[in-house]
C-alpha cells in the first residue's frame, strides 16, 4: 500500500528540483523544462490526493493543468523563437534590455 | 496471480513472434511480391549450394530474403558518424522499435481459450483503456525517428527526420479522430470488448463488422496508419530518390535492421489495428461459441477449443491479407509532395474525422445508445 | 500499486529530474524530461487515474515535448560549455530549494496529512467518470480552456511568424515620401 506522504514527498522533491533548475540554469529552454517539471510535480500531488479521497476532482484539475501547460508551452516557445531571431541568444543573462 | 503473469508473458512473446514473422512476410512481399506486380523476376541470385535448383524452385528467392538479408544486416560494421552523439545514435533505433513492439501486446488475437480448466484471454495485456494506450505508444514512436535524424550529424538525415516527425504528429491527430469515432460506436476503450461486440449478424446474414458501421473511419484510419508507418505514398522522410534512406542513412548493421524492422512492424501493426477495429478482429462470420450458425438455418457444432483456434487463424488470415493490400498500395502509388502531404493531413483528414465524429454522435443520440 | 514498482518509479523520476537540470546538452535534458513524464504517467495509472495517465503520455510526452525538440533544433542550440550560471545564483538557489523542501516536509508528516481515505468506486479513473465530472461540474472551465487553446494557437503563430517583405514595406517609416528641399 503506497502511503500518501511518500507520494507527496516525491512530488515535493521533483518540484524542488524544478525550482533549483529554474534558478540555477541560464539557458532559457532548460528553464522552460524546469517549469514543466514543476507543473508535473503538482499534477502528481493532485492525482495522489484525489485518489486518496476517492473523488475525480484531482484528475479533472490535472486535465486542465495539462491543457494550460500545453498552451503555455506553445506561446512560450514562440516567444523564445522571437527572442532568438532578434537577439541571437538563448542565454537569460544576455536579455538585459529592461534593466535599469 | 503467477499463472496469469506466465500466460501473459507467453502471449506477449507470441505476439512479438507474430509481428516478427509478419515483418519477414512483408520483407518477402517487398522483394518478390513487388516483382510480381512490376512484371519482373526480383531477387533470385543468392544461393546455398544450389539448394533452390535442387528443390525444383529456383526463382522463389527465399534464400535471398530470408537468409542473406538478415545475415548481411547483422554482420555489417556498426559505425557512428564523425561528430555525432554516440548515445543518441545508439538510442534512436531502440526508441523507434520499442513502442511498436509493446503495442503488439494489447491486440486481441483470439477469444478466450480454455485449456485444462483454466480460461485464458488471448490478449497479452488486457488493459481497460487500450485505445488510449495505442495513441500513447504511437506518440512515443516519434522520438526514435526524430533523434535518428538529428543524431546522425548529417543534414539530409536531419531533413528526413524533421519531415518524418512533422508527418507523424500530423497524422496522429487524424488517426486519433478516426479512433474516437470507433470508440463512440462501441462505447468502450477495451479492444477485446470491441472485437466481441463485432460478433453477431445484421439482417440475418451480414456480419456485424466495424467497416459497415464506420466506413469513413476505416478509410481515415487506413490513410493515417500508412502515413504513420511512413510507407509509400507517404515515404517522404525516407525519400529514396532524394535522401537515400532519409533519417536512416547514417545507420548500418544491426541498428539499420532495427529501423527496417520498425518499418515493417508498424505496417503489420497498422494491419492488425485495422483488422481489430473494422474487420471483426478474430471473429469468423457466423461462428459463435458453440459452432457455426449459417444464414440458411444450418448449424454446425464445433468444439470450443477449435472455435478459439479458428478465431486465431481468422485473425492471422485477415492481417496477412491486409498486409498484402498495404504492400500493393506501396507499389502502386507515387509519393506525395510535402505540401500535398500536409494539406491532406490537416485540411483533408482532420475535418473529415471531425465530421465523422459529429455524424456518429448524432446517430448515437438519435438511436438512443451505442450501436 | 506494488511497492517495489513505486520505489523504482520514484527513484527513476527523481534521477531523471536531476538529469533535466544537470545535463549540458539540451537534447539530453529533453530526453530526461520525457523519461520523468513517462514515469509520472505510470504513477498516475498506478493510483487509479488510468485515463489521465495515458493522456499525460499522449499529450505531454508525445506532443509538447516534440514541440520542445523542434524548437531546440530550430534554434540549433549548442552543447553548453563553460559555466552554466553565476555561482551566487546557484548558492542562493540551493538555499532556497532546501528551505522549500524543509517546509514541504513539515506538511507531509503523516500526522499532519488529515486526508480522509476513501475507497475507489467502481470505474474510478475510467473515461466515463472523468467525462461525467468534466462536463457537469467543470463545464465552464472546460469551455474556457478550449478558448484558451484557440488563443494560444493564434498567439503562437502570430509571435513566431516572420514579417514578410510587403509588411516591412507597408510600415510608415519605409513608405515613399516626397523629398523636401533642404
Amino acid at each position: 500500500m503506497v502511503q500518501l506522504n511518500w507520494l507527496m514527498e516525491l512530488s515535493a522533491a521533483i518540484f524542488a528540483i524544478g525550482v533549483a533548475g529554474f534558478l540555477a540554469r541560464r539557458n532559457i529552454l532548460v528553464m522552460f523544462m524546469s517549469i514543466e517539471l514543476m507543473l508535473n510535480a503538482v499534477n502528481l500531488a493532485f492525482v495522489s490526493l484525489g485518489s486518496r479521497m476517492g473523488t475525480m476532482d484531482g484528475q479533472v484539475i490535472v486535465f486542465f493543468v495539462m491543457t494550460v501547460a500545453a498552451a503555455e508551452a506553445a506561446v512560450g516557445l514562440a516567444i523564445i523563437i522571437s527572442i532568438f531571431r532578434n537577439r541571437e541568444t538563448v542565454h537569460a543573462d544576455d536579455l538585459t534590455l529592461l534593466k535599469w | 496471480m503467477t499463472i496469469e503473469l506466465v500466460v501473459g508473458a507467453i502471449e506477449a512473446i507470441l505476439m512479438v513472434l507474430i509481428g516478427l514473422h509478419l515483418s519477414i512476410f512483408l520483407l518477402y512481399f517487398e522483394r518478390k511480391g513487388s516483382a510480381l506486380i512490376q512484371d519482373r523476376v526480383g531477387a533470385n541470385r543468392a544461393n546455398i549450394t544450389g539448394l533452390g535448383r535442387k528443390l525444383g524452385m529456383p526463382n522463389l528467392g527465399i534464400i535471398n530474403t530470408l537468409v542473406a538479408d538478415p545475415v548481411k544486416l547483422f554482420t555489417k560494421e556498426d559505425f557512428v558518424p564523425d561528430g555525432a552523439d554516440h548515445f543518441l545514435h545508439g538510442l534512436a533505433p531502440f526508441l523507434a522499435l520499442f513502442p511498436v513492439l509493446i503495442t503488439f501486446a494489447v491486440i486481441p488475437f483470439g477469444d478466450t481459450i480454455t485449456i485444462a480448466g483454466h480460461t485464458f484471454n488471448l490478449q497479452a495485456a488486457g488493459i481497460n483503456a487500450a485505445a488510449l494506450y495505442l495513441l500513447a505508444t504511437i506518440g512515443i514512436g516519434v522520438y526514435g525517428v526524430a533523434l535518428g535524424g538529428w543524431a546522425s550529424n548529417n543534414r539530409w538525415a536531419l531533413l528526413g527526420g524533421i519531415r518524418a516527425t512533422a508527418q507523424m504528429i500530423s497524422y496522429e491527430i487524424a488517426m486519433g479522430l478516426a479512433l474516437v469515432a470507433v470508440i463512440m460506436t462501441y462505447g468502450t476503450l477495451d479492444l477485446q470488448a470491441m472485437v466481441r461486440s463485432q460478433g453477431g449478424v445484421w439482417f440475418g446474414f451480414l456480419p456485424r463488422w466495424g467497416i459497415l458501421v464506420q466506413p469513413l473511419a476505416f478509410i481515415l484510419f487506413l490513410t493515417a496508419g500508412v502515413a504513420e508507418s511512413k510507407r509509400i505514398p507517404f515515404d517522404l522522410p525516407e525519400g529514396e530518390s532524394e535522401l537515400i534512406l532519409g533519417y536512416m542513412v547514417e545507420y548500418s548493421g544491426g541498428k539499420q535492421a532495427a529501423f527496417m524492422f520498425t518499418d515493417f512492424a508498424e505496417q503489420a501493426l497498422t494491419a492488425m489495428l485495422l483488422v481489430t477495429f473494422f474487420l471483426g478482429g478474430w471473429q469468423v462470420p457466423w461462428l459463435y461459441r458453440d459452432g457455426f450458425h449459417f444464414p440458411g438455418g444450418h448449424f454446425l457444432a464445433i468444439a470450443p477449443l477449435a472455435v478459439s483456434i479458428l478465431g486465431v487463424i481468422a485473425f492471422l488470415i485477415k492481417v496477412v491479407i491486409l498486409c498484402a493490400f498495404l504492400g500493393l498500395v506501396r507499389w502502386s502509388l507515387p509519393r506525395f509532395r510535402y505540401d500535398q502531404l500536409m494539406r491532406l493531413g490537416w485540411k483533408g483528414l482532420v475535418p473529415l474525422g471531425l465530421a465523422n465524429v459529429l455524424v456518429t454522435a448524432f446517430i448515437i443520440v438519435a438511436t438512443g445508445g451505442a450501436h | 500499486m506494488p511497492l517495489i514498482l513505486f520505489w523504482f518509479l520514484a527513484t527513476l523520476s527523481v534521477v531523471a529530474a536531476l538529469g533535466v537540470v544537470l545535463q549540458r546538452n539540451p537534447v539530453h535534458c529533453l530526453l530526461a524530461l520525457v523519461l520523468t513524464l513517462l514515469t509520472i504517467a505510470v504513477l498516475f495509472i498506478g493510483q487509479g487515474a488510468v485515463v489521465v495517465g495515458f493522456l499525460q503520455a499522449i499529450v505531454y510526452a508525445g506532443a509538447i515535448m516534440v514541440l520542445f525538440l523542434f524548437v531546440i533544433w530550430l534554434l540549433n542550440l549548442p552543447v553548453e560549455t563553460g559555466s552554466t550560471g553565476r555561482l551566487a545564483a546557484k548558492l542562493l538557489g540551493a538555499i532556497g530549494v532546501a528551505a522549500l523542501l524543509a517546509e514541504l516536509e513539515v506538511f507531509w508528516v503523516p500526522s499532519h496529512l488529515q486526508v480522509k481515505a476513501a475507497g475507489h468506486v467502481a470505474g474510478y479513473g475510467a473515461i466515463d467518470a472523468l467525462s461525467q465530472t468534466l462536463f457537469s461540474e467543470y463545464l465552464i472551465a472546460f469551455e474556457v480552456t478550449s478558448v484558451l487553446l484557440l488563443v494560444a494557437v493564434v498567439g503562437a503563430v502570430a509571435l513566431a511568424r516572420r514579417t514578410t517583405e510587403t509588411e516591412i514595406q507597408q510600415r510608415p517609416e519605409n513608405s515613399a515620401r516626397p523629398e523636401k528641399a533642404a
